[in-house]
């Protein structure tokens, strides 16, 4: 019998490519002197009016192919001169601007694309680039959140107070809220502030572009989370028919959410100067580029007010947040909207509202990183925990203990519209058990102890603790293609991306689960529109949940072909037939079996032999003489399709707690122990999980104690390079991560799967904040907390170190 | 405006010898990857600090991104692609990798493996601070280090059992 795979810690089929140096990433495509390369003038400025641009230096130099600026690109096609699309609209948004693919009269941030040249090399393009002239009209910036709340200068003349949006929602209005504030045996607020950071995957942005003129198609390779959606943009762009683009996505060098946006304007200059010269053309970014150029996140200022009874129930949390959008709103609002909703976390308080404002500023663009807009969320509604926890003199576990949504209150509606537009209801989870597991791991109860034989020492030391729920797998749907070839290799396709999550292996495993097809005969092909061209993309936590399922259910599929076929040929019922290990055969008589090969062959009826396999499945040798070689309700071919798109998102969830050290002279913070404890419904693949947590865990303290955008009262932003944006190394992160599951499935889709890609982020602010806190003994507001800021910190709150 | 001036390079790559015209401001790497065409070495910063680009050059580990090509000539280089042996067996570092799941999306995994080949030659017998020690100069976004610094470890496990 063959061991089922699903929940086992399965080894990687996509390794061994990526450790031989035969990945292939955007940048390894199309190699060789035939290329041209692309190179693009960004804008010095964080605001300014571009008075004229003067490209006349560039038009001799030796290798230069092409120089454009916004001008010349009515030229080549009229939609390739309107500003770039906004990928999600929302109501809320009443004021969204996106940015030209080249810069028209105006520049918002240092970055912005102004002029586009293609050359022989990179070296060319740059050397071109460096000698084009803009005249500039420079203008006052606005940087900063409290800048742009003044309203005094404006990003975009015609957006009054810099406010992108204004969005409420809630189970209270502000009368009633203020009411119940008023009528709440404890009231607290908060003033709360999270800084940017961005996701500076390894392998930046990058596309390639050839034209071919014979089949009248454009194949695009780029580093995208959205193949289909960097298609649809490029087509209607360039004028295209859809079935006119292919995009391929191939191995893409981490995207963590900064590749989800598209299309950049690189992705349709690439293509159309590639159609124009009849040549390949490929831009790949630097890393300067990516820090000015792509997108960051995370920057909020936050105020809390919370009425709590002497339990440290939640009676009212009024919470209003103002967020940095960056220059342009090509994302909408998706980033605060999870904010405002995945703020409440695994908590139940009476009533809730919330309101946000976006708001532009004159910097990079802001779009999700990882965890998107719940590591705010988290931070907001953990430090509100702790503090009422320190308000009431209560053990902070006890405060949480005592707001969760109990495990026999699922599914548990919150009363609010989530970032897919559907109802916020929770479908599944066990909190009480999982912070019981948090507490053991982390050693919650035996703390004091430590800390006292600590202070002994003269060390201090500190616990925190955070708990959050993600609501992953958000529709509108994935599909998949099982197609068994005659040889019995199992060919899968899927239409979103991967970036490093293992998708190869763990879609092998559902179809060899499933289908009963040997793991190693399945090949899966992800974000090729050739492969298949309906799809979303992978972000948010989507991937096994959507892609899974599809997968799945078109396994399923295939294999009830398989059955009928094999049924017909063995002369046997179907009801009697397994498949195991590539054969059909019939239960309990090994010896009466069918290889899914030769299914296959029989599944389609042949007019010529033109190989072995096809000898034995032409119309003289397969089917009945009395109905035709297909049947009317059939197909040739053993395969099956199928569509996945679930009624609303699953919601996995998690506690993270780490003891911290900090030094008392140099305020250096320390972790001593890291733990994690979380459900993310079925484990398909163990060591998979794990290391999305390991990775997650590490992008949350860098977050947490590193990582952030330095930007001058100018707009410049100072620490554009891996040189001064602190990465951590692994000097940085854990020794070390204990990590304990827990599996509530979701009712939501057929392999009980909840996302697990984002968790390992979201509560790092929060439970980092929580141990500097107890470890100082003084307020953390404001993250992330460098040495120097906890220093100053230190000195602000008059708590100087003792020892 | 006229083209560079070219220089003849000899870059003897994974045993084997490339004549190569570039000019004098070629990065290594850009040799490497769009004249030879080996493009396992990958370059994710350009000013030396990630170490994606790391090959061994006379057997040790430098920055390709912050090499002139034409200051190697002559010179030995050993990139990812020729790590593993000439039947395609992976090394014990890349087979330790696997085996640990020491890496994600695998784009700064070949710059991990050098420096690792190279760590290992040195100090065949890390101890668990010294395999953190080994990889504490370059930079993974997707795995934590954790099973990196394991995949260290077992690597050397392979590299003492095979020796």
């Amino acid at each position: 019998m063959t061991t089922r795979l699903t929940g086992a810690p399965v080894q990687r089929t996509e390794d061994r490519r990526l450790l031989t140096g035969a990945g292939r990433f955007v940048d390894d495509v199309q190699v060789g002197p035939q290329t041209l390369h692309a190179a693009v003038l960004r804008s010095p400025h964080a605001h300014a009016r571009i008075v004229d641009i003067d490209v006349d230096a560039v038009l001799d130099l030796e290798g230069v192919h092409l120089v454009w600026t916004h001008e010349d690109l009515a030229g080549v096609s009229a939609p390739l001169a309107e500003p770039l699309p906004l990928l999600i609209p929302h109501p809320a948004l009443t004021h969204g601007r996106t940015q030209h693919a080249l810069a028209r009269d105006e520049v918002n941030h240092v970055g912005e694309a102004v002029a586009f040249v293609v050359a022989d090399d990179r070296y060319v393009a740059e050397d071109a680039v460096a000698r084009i002239r803009v005249t500039w009209e420079v203008l006052e910036p606005v940087v900063g959140l409290e800048q742009a709340r003044a309203g005094e200068r404006l990003v975009h003349d015609d957006v009054p107070g810099n406010v992108g949006a204004r969005l409420e929602q809630g189970t209270a209005d502000a009368e009633q809220m203020a009411a119940a504030l008023e009528a709440a045996p404890h009231r607290l607020a908060l003033d709360l502030e999270v800084e940017r950071s961005a996701c500076t995957p390894l392998e930046g942005r990058g596309t390639v572009a050839r034209w071919d003129p014979d089949s009248d198609r454009l194949q695009v390779w780029t580093s995208t989370q959205t193949s289909t959606g960097v298609r649809a943009a490029v087509a209607a762009r360039l004028g295209l028919d859809l079935g006119q683009v292919d995009v391929i996505t191939p191995d893409v060098g981490g995207g963590f959410g900064v590749k989800i946006n598209h299309p950049w304007p690189e992705e349709l200059l690439v293509p159309a100067a590639a159609r124009v010269l009849g040549r390949v053309v490929k831009f790949t970014e630097d890393r300067r580029e990516h820090f000015v150029s792509s997108a960051h996140e995370r920057g909020q200022l936050q105020h809390v007010e919370v009425g709590f009874d002497d339990e440290g129930r939640l009676l009212a949390l009024d919470v209003e947040f103002w967020h940095d959008h960056g220059a342009y709103t090509p994302y909408g609002l998706i980033v605060p909207i999870i904010t405002s909703t995945q703020l409440l976390g695994p908590y139940k308080p009476q009533l809730y509202r919330v309101v946000f404002e976006s708001l532009y500023t004159n910097t990079t663009m802001v779009t999700p990183y990882r965890g998107a807009g719940r590591p705010q969320g988290c931070y907001a509604m953990e430090r509100t925990m702790d503090a009422i926890a320190a308000h009431l003199g209560r053990d902070r576990t006890e405060v949480r203990a005592a707001n969760f949504i109990q495990p026999d209150e699922f599914p548990y509606d919150q009363g609010l519209v989530f970032q897919d537009g559907r109802e916020l209801e929770y479908d599944s989870g066990d909190y009480p058990a999982l912070l019981e597991k948090a507490k053991a791991l982390v050693g919650w109860d035996e703390f004091e102890t430590f800390r006292a034989e600590m202070a002994a020492e003269g060390r201090r030391v500190g616990i925190g603790l955070a708990c959050y729920v993600e609501g992953t797998g958000v529709g509108p749907y994935e599909g998949a293609h099982v197609h068994v070839e005659t040889s019995g290799k199992v060919k899968v396709a899927t239409g979103l991306t991967t970036q490093g999550q293992g998708h190869q292996t763990v879609f092998a495993q559902l179809v060899a689960d499933e289908l009963g097809c040997r793991f190693e005969d399945v090949e899966v092909v992800t974000g090729d529109t050739r492969r298949m061209p309906y799809a979303v993309g992978t972000f948010a936590s989507r991937a096994a949940v959507m892609s899974g399922s599809a997968i799945h259910l078109a396994a399923k599929r295939t294999k009830e072909k398989a059955l009928r076929i094999a049924a017909d040929a063995l002369e046997a019922d179907e009801a009697d037939l397994e498949i195991v290990e590539g054969s059909v055969r019939v239960k309990g008589s090994p010896g009466s079996a069918i290889d899914l090969g030769t299914v296959a062959v029989l599944s389609n009826p042949l007019r010529y032999a033109f190989d072995e396999a096809s000898k034995a499945a032409t119309q003289f040798s397969v089917g009945d003489p009395g109905r035709p070689p297909v049947a009317e309700d059939d197909e040739p071919g053993l395969e099956g399709k199928d569509f996945y798109s679930p009624e609303r998102a699953t919601f996995a969830s998690g506690i993270h707690a780490v003891v911290v050290e900090t030094d008392p002279d140099t305020a250096e913070v320390t972790i001593l122990k890291y733990a994690v404890v979380h459900d993310c419904g079925t484990l398909v693949n163990p060591m998979i999980v794990e290391g999305q947590i390991h990775g997650g865990v590490a992008q949350g303290v860098a977050g947490a104690l590193f990582e952030r955008m330095a930007y001058d009262e100018s707009g410049q932003l100072l620490n554009a390079s891996f040189m001064d944006f602190l990465m951590p190394y692994v000097t940085e992160v854990p020794d070390g991560i204990d990590i304990d599951h827990q599996e509530t499935p979701s009712p939501l889709n057929p392999l009980g799967i909840k996302g697990a890609g984002e968790a390992g982020v979201i509560p790092s602010a929060a439970v980092f904040a929580a141990a500097i806190e107890d470890a100082e003994g003084i307020r953390v507001t404001r993250m992330p907390m460098s040495p120097s800021d906890l220093f100053h910190l230190r000195t602000d709150q008059r708590q100087e170190p003792t020892s | 405006m006229s083209a560079e001036e070219p220089h003849e390079v000899h870059l003897v790559v994974n045993g084997t010898t490339y004549d190569v015209q570039v000019p004098a401001r070629r990065l290594l790497s850009d040799a490497l990857r769009h004249d030879l065409g080996l493009t396992g070495t990958h370059v994710g910063c350009e000013h030396g600090v990630c170490g994606a680009c790391t090959v061994l050059l006379d057997g040790r580990p430098v920055r390709a991104c912050l090499l002139l090509a034409v200051t190697v000539d002559g010179h030995e280089v050993t990139t990812v692609e020729g790590l593993a042996g000439p039947d395609g067996t992976l090394s014990a570092v890349q087979e330790g990798f696997r085996q640990c799941h020491g890496l994600q999306c695998g784009f700064c995994t070949p710059g991990f493996l050098t420096t690792v080949t190279a760590g290992l030659r040195e100090n065949p017998d890390p101890t668990h601070e010294e395999a953190r020690e080994m990889v504490a100069g370059n930079l993974c976004r997707c795995t934590g280090y954790q099973n990196i610094v394991r995949a260290v470890e077992r690597a050397a496990e392979l590299g003492r059992e095979q020796a």
